[in-house]
Formats: structure tokens, C-alpha cells, sequence
């Protein structure tokens, strides 16, 4: 048999054909994970140490206070400044208390409010005489891979790959079920295992393009490093999509309907997004859930990316989440095979 | 059922199918000969697709034997699924393939075959070959669909429901590709619920009601056995001076009189002296007459005639 003819590479042109000549597909692919990158690394770029807006009520509390460079000093009647702090158009209100004290007005739980605090202290008691016994000096470090588009981009990264497994391959699926195709397929010689395989083999073919345009976009135009091996990271994604091509099939393993596996796709990915670090650090989480959280195959997946990219850990280093994802796929693929319904 | 003296190439032996509550194939024996087009008929829902799914190896029967060109399922899958040519109802083929696309996809899982564009040329799509099927019109889908079943060069071509919902030139067009195929002597099963496809493609028929088979022959056989050979069709009376049918019925040579939705049916053998005995009766009764027709026998009156229903309702 001619290769052109063979059966397995029929089917993945298909695959590739189908996606290809699909331009919604393409844009959520391809250009929605840049549009992302780009729209939270300009909101979220480093600047400056802000100057923070503060307020006082007498002008001898106000002139100690301007002495200190990241602070904007208003000199407000009492009343006025209590409602500039609750507008919060103020972090902080200084106030003069008893036998030349001094109060400050601030929410605890706003960071902003926290750092006035602190910088207002150390103005008034400078300027009072105080003298710090350690001399300090700041040495600033603003390199490539301590900002949050070095975060941001491994994240994107995961998601997107977990994304376009999940929603590629689960709804192909279903469709072809819902349109009787599936049942076509099943009457002709075609050796089923191929079917699958050829929804496998046309992801590893997209994953090298998906890949490619999110770390490139990330180190063309904001330097985001990529600090370990390329092969380590390209087994990583490897073993990162099939695994959520194995999660897909068992999805699209029983659904008729594109409405039913819409739904089983967002209550499976929804968690997933919220928890497993995307966009912020999973361990913020409380301490309780983390075993569930490192448990998840995305955020196994998104750990691995960074601790690679910015750190330049090996796969070796990285076994924990290499045995996650692993299991993820055994355990999704053997029930899938299990449940699958071919008609 | 008469025998033949060559091996079937399908034969069914007590076939059985349940769905939950209803029986969807009931106790069906079942034979079609090498070289035939052998016809399913019967209304929707009367086991028509069930019987031919479990023949193509697609759906599991509860009980009962079947045997395709001499070979079993699940037993000889690989082999069957090599020499079977399907066709089955509403399949969709993805509409972002083109037709040549889809034909050498389809290609590619039998073993030998004719290439993806004669394939084309026997079902006529060769202007098409380009086109997405998405871009197809509904007769040219079902000749792709056609052409599908073609790829594997089957000796056994299964067609569920070929021209169901296509416009008349559609349907035609349809069968004269189906009678090329028989022309080359191979076997087709087909179900449809149209007599008149059944009376042009068909060597054989047999027609299911409820799962059972209730009738078996060809289709002039079938006509000849049931049916006297003219049937006649009339509306007659008011409210105010309803028909005597008793009277109607009465009338010699007139025979299975049928009263349904306020028109009567009934089978004469001498159309010339059936009907002017009919117009004198009514005369007689002084019933206006609003509706009369005469037509020789189809196989939709054999069906009528069986059941006391027609094909096409429900």
C-alpha cells in the first residue's frame, strides 16, 4: 500500500484539514493566548515605585512628611481627610494626638496603606532626630525572569495547551458521534485504535506551532527566558498534551451532543483555571487544599513550565509532577477505552 | 419462501431486537439470494433500520443467526467489513472535507478498491471533486454518500434508506447509479419506505410491519396475490343523506371495502362493470358523488391492503 494511502495518515490529514479550515479555531489557538500576553504584560509591566498619596491635618505634621520623596503630602482639614480616606483617593491620614503624638488613620488590609505607614513613620521620626543604627543601601534588580510576564507567560502556556487539547479533541469528537460520522467510520475496515490515534498525532503536529508562538511571542517581545533544556521542554509539553488528550477522550468518551460535552469540558477545566496558578501563584490557596491543587494535572503542568523556564530545572528535577501527569494519562486513557462509545 | 439451489448471501434465522419495551425485530427469517436487489419495506419504525444494522455488523441482535456471504459476526469482522459497501441514514459527512477528500479518506481502509476518481465518475461528481461537502446539494451528499460505499468494490452493498428526503430528478438520478451497480451483478439490500423505488429496483421484496415480516415475493407476485387488479377510490353523501356502504359493499364483483376519512376503497376485477354499477347504486340512493379514482394495483395497496394502513403514515 501506498504510504499516501495508509489509513493512519488519511485520518490525521483530515484532522489537520478540518482544524485548519476552521478560522475560530485558529484565532483561540493562536491569537487569543498573544492577545492575552500582550494585554497582561503591558497592565501589569514594572514601573517605578509609586508615589503614594497621603494626607495630614496640621502644617507641622505635613512639612516632616514631605521631606520623604515617595510621598504625596495633602494638607487637609480633619473631616476632608477622613473622606478622602475612605474614597480611597488617600492611603493614610496623619493626625496630631496627645503630647505631640502622632496617629495614622489607614486600612491594614490595603498593601498601599501598609507602605505608607511605614514610610510616613520613618520621615516623622528622621526628621524628630532619630538616628538608624545599621547604615542600609539598596541595590535594585529588574531582570528578566522576577517580573510577571515571566509568571504569566509558563501559565498561558498550560492553559492554552490543556485548552486546545481539551476543546480540539473533545468536540471533534462528540461532533463526529452526533453526526452518525463516527458510526460511518465504525462500518468501514478502519482499525478504530487509528481513529484516536490520528486526534493524538494532529495535536503533537499543532503543539510544535502552539508552543512556538507563545514562547516566542514572550521572548521577542518581553525577553521571558527559557532557562532549561529545549528537549527537556519539549518532552514536557509532549507528555502535557497527551495527557489532556487522554482527560478529552474520557470527556467526549459517552456525549451525543456538543451541549452536553460543553458542559462536562468547563466543569472539568473550570477548576483548573482557578486554582492551578495561571494567573496567580496557587499557593495563595489555603494550605489545606494544596495536596488537591498540586494533585491537578494543570497545575502540574504550569509548576513544570516555570520551574524550567525561569529556573532551569531539568525533567529529572521535575519527577513529582512527571509521575501527576503520568498518572493522569494512564488512568484517563485506560477508563476512556473503557466507556468509549462508538456509535 | 422458495429455495434456491446457490448459497444465500444473507441469511437471517429468528432474528430478534428489543429496545427497552419495544420489539423492535421480531422473530424475522430472512434470505437474500447472490446477485439480487432485495427490498425492505415498511413504515417508519416498523424494524426496517434495525434489521439492516444488525446485518451490517453495527448493532448486536438479542437472539438469532446471520449470515453474510457465508461468514458471522463478530467472528470475521475484519474480512466482512472488507466486502460490505454501507450506506447509512443521515450520516453527515465533515463539511470542510472536499468530495475527493472524503473519497480517498474512505479509500484508505479497504484493501483494494478503484481509485478515488473513478469512484467519482460512477456516482457523477466529477465536476464536484473540489467542492466542500458543505457546498454539496442534498442529491449530490447522497451520491457521495454513495460513492463511499462504492470505495471497497463490496459484493454485498447495503443502502438504508438511499433517496429518502431527495426531490424527485434526485431520487431518479439515485437509482439509475444503483441499477449500474446491479448491472455489474452484485447483492444490495435496501430499505425504503417508497413503493414505487421498491417496484423499480427491487427483484424481491419483503415488507415488515411492527418487526414481523408479513409479505414476501417480487413485487408483481406481491400485487397479484394480495390485490384484485384495478383498485377504486371514491367520496360520496353528505351529512343529510349519508352513503349506504352496506349497499356499496353488496355490489358483485366488488370486494375489501374500506372506509377511511370519509373516502371508500375498494378492489373490482372488471373495472367496465364495476363502475357503472357503482354510479347506479348511488343513483339509486340519491348520495351526490364528490371524488372518484381508479388505478391499477402498487405495492402501496398491498400494504393497504395488509395492514389497513398507509406507508407514509404516522
Amino acid at each position: 500500500m501506498n504510504r499516501n494511502n495508509h489509513p493512519l495518515f488519511q485520518l490525521t490529514l483530515v484532522r489537520f484539514r478540518e482544524f485548519v479550515r476552521e478560522p475560530e479555531a485558529l484565532f483561540w489557538v493562536f491569537i487569543f493566548p498573544i492577545l492575552l500576553a500582550a494585554g497582561l504584560g503591558i497592565a501589569f509591566r514594572n514601573r517605578p515605585a509609586e508615589v503614594l498619596q497621603i494626607a495630614a491635618v496640621t502644617p507641622q505634621l505635613a512639612a516632616p512628611l514631605r521631606a520623604e520623596k515617595l510621598l504625596d503630602v495633602r494638607e487637609l482639614s480633619s473631616a476632608e481627610a477622613g473622606q478622602a480616606l475612605r474614597n480611597g483617593k488617600v492611603a493614610l491620614v496623619a493626625e496630631p494626638g496627645a503630647n505631640g503624638a502622632v496617629v495614622y488613620r489607614f486600612d491594614d488590609t490595603n498593601p498601599e496603606g501598609r507602605s505608607a505607614r511605614m514610610l510616613a513613620d520613618r520621615a516623622l521620626q528622621r526628621a524628630a532626630g532619630r538616628q538608624d543604627p545599621i547604615a542600609a543601601t539598596d541595590a535594585l534588580m529588574r531582570e528578566p525572569g522576577s517580573r510577571y510576564i515571566d509568571f504569566l507567560i509558563p501559565g498561558l502556556l498550560g492553559m492554552n495547551l490543556m485548552g486546545s487539547a481539551i476543546w480540539g479533541m473533545g468536540f471533534a469528537i462528540v461532533d463526529a458521534r452526533r453526526k452518525k460520522l463516527m458510526k460511518r467510520l465504525v462500518a468501514t475496515p478502519m482499525p478504530r485504535p487509528y481513529y484516536l490515534l490520528s486526534f493524538a498525532l494532529s495535536r503533537l503536529l499543532l503543539l510544535v506551532l502552539e508552543v512556538g508562538v507563545v514562547l516566542g511571542f514572550g521572548a521577542w517581545v518581553f525577553q521571558v527566558p527559557v532557562r532549561g533544556s529545549l528537549v527537556g521542554l519539549a518532552l514536557l509539553c509532549v507528555l502535557s498534551s497527551m495527557c489532556f488528550c487522554a482527560l478529552a477522550l474520557l470527556v467526549a468518551s459517552r456525549a451525543r451532543t456538543t451541549e452536553a460535552a460543553s458542559g462536562m469540558m468547563n466543569v472539568v477545566m473550570m477548576p483548573m483555571w482557578i486554582c492551578s496558578g495561571v494567573f496567580f501563584s496557587a499557593q495563595r490557596f489555603p494550605s489545606l487544599m494544596q495536596p488537591l491543587i498540586k494533585a491537578l494535572p494543570l497545575t502540574a503542568v504550569i509548576d513544570a513550565l516555570r520551574a524550567m523556564m525561569l529556573q532551569g530545572s531539568g525533567l529529572a528535577q521535575l519527577a513529582p509532577q512527571v509521575a501527576v501527569l503520568s498518572a493522569w494519562l494512564v488512568a484517563c486513557f485506560w477508563l476512556a477505552l473503557k466507556l468509549f462509545r462508538w456509535q | 419462501m422458495p429455495q434456491t439451489a446457490t448459497k444465500a448471501a444473507l441469511r437471517v434465522r429468528q432474528l430478534r431486537k428489543t429496545y427497552k419495551d419495544v420489539v423492535a425485530v421480531d422473530d424475522l427469517d430472512l434470505e437474500v439470494r447472490p446477485g439480487e436487489c432485495f427490498g425492505l419495506l415498511g413504515p417508519n419504525g416498523a424494524g426496517k433500520t434495525t434489521t439492516i444494522e444488525i446485518c451490517e455488523g453495527l448493532t448486536a441482535a438479542d437472539s438469532g443467526e446471520v449470515e453474510v456471504l457465508g461468514l458471522h459476526w463478530p467472528a470475521d469482522a475484519a474480512a466482512l467489513r472488507q466486502r460490505l459497501g454501507i450506506q447509512l441514514q443521515e450520516t453527515q459527512l465533515s463539511e470542510k472535507l472536499t468530495v475527493i477528500e472524503t473519497i480517498q479518506l474512505f479509500r484508505s481502509f479497504f484493501h483494494q478498491g478503484p481509485e478515488p476518481i473513478e469512484v467519482i465518475g460512477l456516482v457523477q461528481l466529477e465536476e464536484k471533486a473540489k467542492s466542500r461537502v458543505g457546498n454539496l446539494s442534498g442529491g449530490q451528499k447522497q451520491r457521495l454518500a454513495l460513492a463511499c460505499a462504492l470505495v471497497g468494490d463490496p459484493d454485498f452493498l447495503f443502502l438504508d434508506e438511499p433517496t429518502t428526503g431527495l426531490d424527485p430528478q434526485a431520487r431518479r438520478q439515485l437509482w439509475e447509479l444503483i441499477e449500474q451497480f446491479k448491472l455489474s451483478g452484485r447483492t444490495i439490500l435496501l430499505t425504503t419506505h417508497y413503493m414505487d423505488e421498491a417496484e423499480r429496483l427491487c427483484e424481491r421484496v419483503a415488507i415488515m410491519d411492527h418487526g414481523k415480516m408479513i409479505a414476501l415475493g417480487t413485487p408483481r407476485e406481491l400485487i397479484a396475490s394480495v390485490c384484485a387488479e384495478h383498485l377504486v377510490e371514491f367520496s360520496a353523501g353528505t351529512r343529510a343523506h349519508p352513503l349506504d356502504l352496506a349497499a356499496v359493499s353488496a355490489i358483485d364483483g366488488i370486494r375489501e371495502v374500506q372506509h377511511e376519512n370519509g373516502s371508500v376503497r375498494m378492489q373490482v376485477t372488471e373495472l367496465h362493470r364495476a363502475v357503472p354499477a357503482l354510479l347506479a347504486e348511488l343513483g339509486r340512493q340519491s348520495v351526490p358523488l364528490t371524488e372518484l379514482r381508479t388505478h391499477s394495483a402498487t405495492l402501496e395497496d398491498v400494504f393497504v391492503t395488509l395492514t389497513g394502513r398507509h406507508l407514509r403514515d404516522e
